[in-house]
């Protein structure tokens, strides 16, 4: 609690409820206690700080980084709050900056919406909250702005979080899904289905003991050090529900090509892959927190793929397939075993088989 | 992964395929038409279409995808019932996963849960008891389905209920059992077949001798297969060299799994428990004698169907709806004429179209790649019948 405000108002505004209760988002005084004992207190900054309805950004700095600002929200609920490598709060920042940085846009200001659950612990909210910060911290954001709502016991779980984003794109970049073209190659930083499987295990549904941690992270650092060495990368996308196999048929359909990809070449923990073949799931269409998809221009292929590589959130980083003219619109992938197969969107969720 | 990745090395399995494409026209010859396979099991489906093992495969040799996804022959009353036992108040209703989409008439379970329905997925028939045992207020059904596979663990968890005393757990039992099936399948008049690969997880449980009266009265060569690729193949292989040397075997690809005499205690575990139906009602294959159990009397307080009131009703396939003549293998997938169209996995109207092991949901998912090339002409032409409802007799 550096900032001023935050000080002046700690001794007499510290929390002293231990649980949340309706009051905490009725706009009165339990309500300031609670954002300046954890949002604020947290999150730091004289944005925030200044407690105003809105967050101002000042424009003449914005135009100076770019020319075009990148706008995007996400809302996140996850069960359980906290699991292997990560939680709802590491989720909320690194996903929403990610998507950001799939544009090639440095991520600058984030907002906060939470909807608590009457009964919610404020500890695990503080934990939160904390969480946020680091990561907010580690991915060169700031969150500036937020919101408060409590709902009535059993009208939401425990603790949804919307975060809403802007970055700025530097001139010159053009990394869109449409962008994809024959001869291109297909690169991913690193091991698949590791946060979809680290979910399923987390949850103890399943009684499998296996510690695979998520691979929940913001990756503006990474999409940057991939952008220094080639700034003509054609399509990037973060593989997050539906998986690598749902952003491959994304990128097919808007480029109107055809991504061929190996089995033998997919970047996969022992455990996912053991995970999967128990339970009759398919690692393409695991959710990734921390993973992406990029479609580069072959010339380019090596350098981007050694720049990945000497990232620490692309050590795994490899070449899964290239991008073909025909069939248009599919993804194919060439199996282990030497035959092919399509590989199409997933339909609903994927259900573990009867046997 | 170890164990794993040895059983889908493809240097074996070009080795295997080219062995296969050497085989098949001595014998195709003789026959002036490809050779037709069936795997009657789901997961050999599931094997086939994710591993491409078709594209290694000479065209002088088709498989026929069998019965064998217990998802995909669940006729839509039967779901009807489950939704209408799980749309009262008190019940909280368990289903493995690959239930939750298959189409009622009106809903699915999945969407029963959407309306208010306590609907939740396990993983075992035991974590259902655990639910009942924790919620002794409430009515915990567990909706058993499956093969001999699931059976056991079925019949395992009934045990432990009656033993423990958990009263307010019951079955609601719609397990089937695979043999009256595949000679119903034999009996009709409909298709040529010239081999089987048999299931490997039934087998582990009843064994290979319940498959002699394929072998021995309808003279065609069997073979127990596993469900990695090789093992696929090497189970297709084998049925081809006893087809190619005149022999009619139930021969055991699947040996390191599956014990000639089968699981004695899974066995002891199912007789305990269920007893033959007179007839079982099979999406698209109509009724099929003796192929059904039911819970025995002496477990009627865990038993659903004695336990409530289930409506039971008979709801016709939809009309458009071919799953049967594609169960019994006389149409290929792609040849119904709702398939990719009317019917997706988005909106299935057959339950082939629900299941990842089912025949279109394959077809569709991974084998649409030059589909086109494998039509089966001769079966376009034949009329579709309904399988023949003459007693099928469970082997001693």
């Amino acid at each position: 609690m550096n900032h001023p405000l935050a000080r002046k108002l700690a001794p007499a505004a510290r929390l002293r409820d231990t649980t949340i209760n309706l009051s905490h988002g009725s706009g009165g005084k339990a309500m300031r206690e609670l954002i300046a004992d954890v949002f604020v207190g947290n999150f730091d900054n004289p944005m925030l700080a200044a407690m105003e309805d809105q967050a101002l950004l000042p424009l003449a700095g914005l135009a100076a980084g770019g020319d075009r600002l990148a706008f995007t929200t996400d809302t996140y609920v996850v069960h359980p709050l906290f699991f292997p490598g990560g939680d709802i709060g590491k989720l909320a920042v690194a996903g929403t900056v990610n998507d950001l940085a799939v544009c090639g846009a440095r991520p600058l200001v984030l907002s906060c919406a939470v909807v608590l659950e009457e009964g919610l612990p404020v500890d695990t909210l503080r934990r939160v909250a904390a969480s946020m910060q680091a990561t907010a911290l580690a991915a060169g954001v700031q969150i500036v702005t937020g919101d408060t709502k409590v709902v009535e016991r059993g009208s939401a779980d425990k603790l949804f979080v919307n975060t809403a984003g802007i970055g700025i794109v530097p001139a010159g970049l053009d990394i869109a899904a449409r962008n994809a073209r024959p001869g291109d190659v297909i690169l991913v930083n690193g091991n698949l289905g590791d946060h979809g499987a680290a979910i399923l295990v987390a949850r103890n549904e399943l009684a499998l003991e296996a510690e695979i941690p998520s691979d929940c992270t913001p990756l503006y650092d990474l999409v940057r050090s991939m952008l220094a060495v080639c700034p003509h990368i054609h399509c990037l996308r973060d593989a997050t529900r539906g998986g690598i196999a749902t952003v491959l048929n994304e990128f097919a359909q808007a480029s109107a090509t055809c991504m061929r990809i190996h089995e033998r070449a997919l970047p996969l923990r022992e455990e996912v892959k053991g995970a999967c073949e128990i339970l009759g799931l398919d690692p393409l269409y695991l959710a990734n927190e921390g993973k992406l998809v990029a479609i580069v221009p072959r010339e380019h292929a090596d350098a981007v793929l050694a720049a990945m590589r000497a990232h620490p959130d692309g050590t795994a980083a490899a070449m899964i397939g290239e991008v073909c003219a025909a069939p248009a619109a599919s993804v194919i992938m060439q199996t282990g075993f030497g035959g092919e197969r399509v590989v199409d969107m997933l339909v609903g969720e994927q259900l573990p088989r009867i046997c | 992964m170890k164990f794993v990745d040895e059983f889908r090395d493809p240097e074996h399995a070009r080795a295997l395929a080219k062995e296969i494409a050497a085989l098949a026209p001595r014998i195709a010859r003789a026959q002036d038409r490809p050779l037709q396979i069936m795997e009657v099991c789901g997961g050999h489906t599931h094997s086939i279409f994710r591993y491409g093992i078709q594209q290694l495969l000479p065209d002088l040799v088709e498989f026929v995808h069998g019965p064998g996804c217990p998802v995909c022959v669940l006729p839509m009353g039967r779901v009807d019932d489950c939704v209408a036992l799980a749309l009262q108040p008190q019940v909280i209703f368990t289903t493995f996963g690959d239930a939750m989409r298959v189409p009622g008439s009106k809903l699915s379970l999945l969407k029963a849960k959407a309306e208010g329905a306590d609907v939740r997925m396990v993983y075992s028939p035991l974590d259902a008891l655990a639910i009942a045992r924790d919620n002794p207020a409430r009515e915990v059904i567990f909706f058993g389905l499956g093969f001999e596979t699931t059976m056991p663990s079925t019949a395992m968890t009934l045990i432990a209920a009656k033993k423990q005393g958990i009263r307010n757990f019951s079955l609601f039992c719609n397990h089937i059992t695979i043999i009256p099936t595949i000679k119903a399948i034999l009996d009709s008049p409909d298709l040529h077949l010239d081999g089987f690969l048999g299931p490997g997880h039934v087998s582990m449980v009843i064994g290979t001798r319940p498959y002699r009266f394929i072998a021995e009265h309808y003279r065609k060569p069997i073979a127990i297969a596993g469900f990695e690729p090789l093992d696929v193949l090497h189970a297709l292989w084998m049925v081809l060299k006893q087809l190619a040397e005149k022999r009619c075997e139930v021969e055991n690809q699947y040996g390191r799994i599956v014990p000639p005499e089968g699981n004695r205690q899974a066995l002891a575990a199912i007789a305990e428990v269920f007893e033959l139906r007179e007839y079982f009602e099979w999406r698209g294959l109509g009724s099929i004698d003796h192929s059904g159990v039911r819970v025995r009397a002496s477990y009627a307080d865990h038993d659903a169907e004695r336990k409530f009131c289930i409506p039971n009703l008979k709801i016709a396939d939809p009309k458009s709806c071919q799953c049967g003549e594609v169960l019994k293998g006389v149409l290929k997938p792609h040849q119904c004429k709702v398939f990719g169209t009317a019917c997706t996995p988005e909106t299935p109207i057959g339950s082939l179209m629900v299941s990842s092991e089912g025949a279109c949901a394959a077809y569709y998912n991974y084998g649409r790649l030059g589909r086109t090339q494998v039509v089966d002409s001769s079966a376009l032409t034949r009329p579709a019948q309904a399988a023949r409802t003459e007693p099928g007799k469970l082997p001693a």
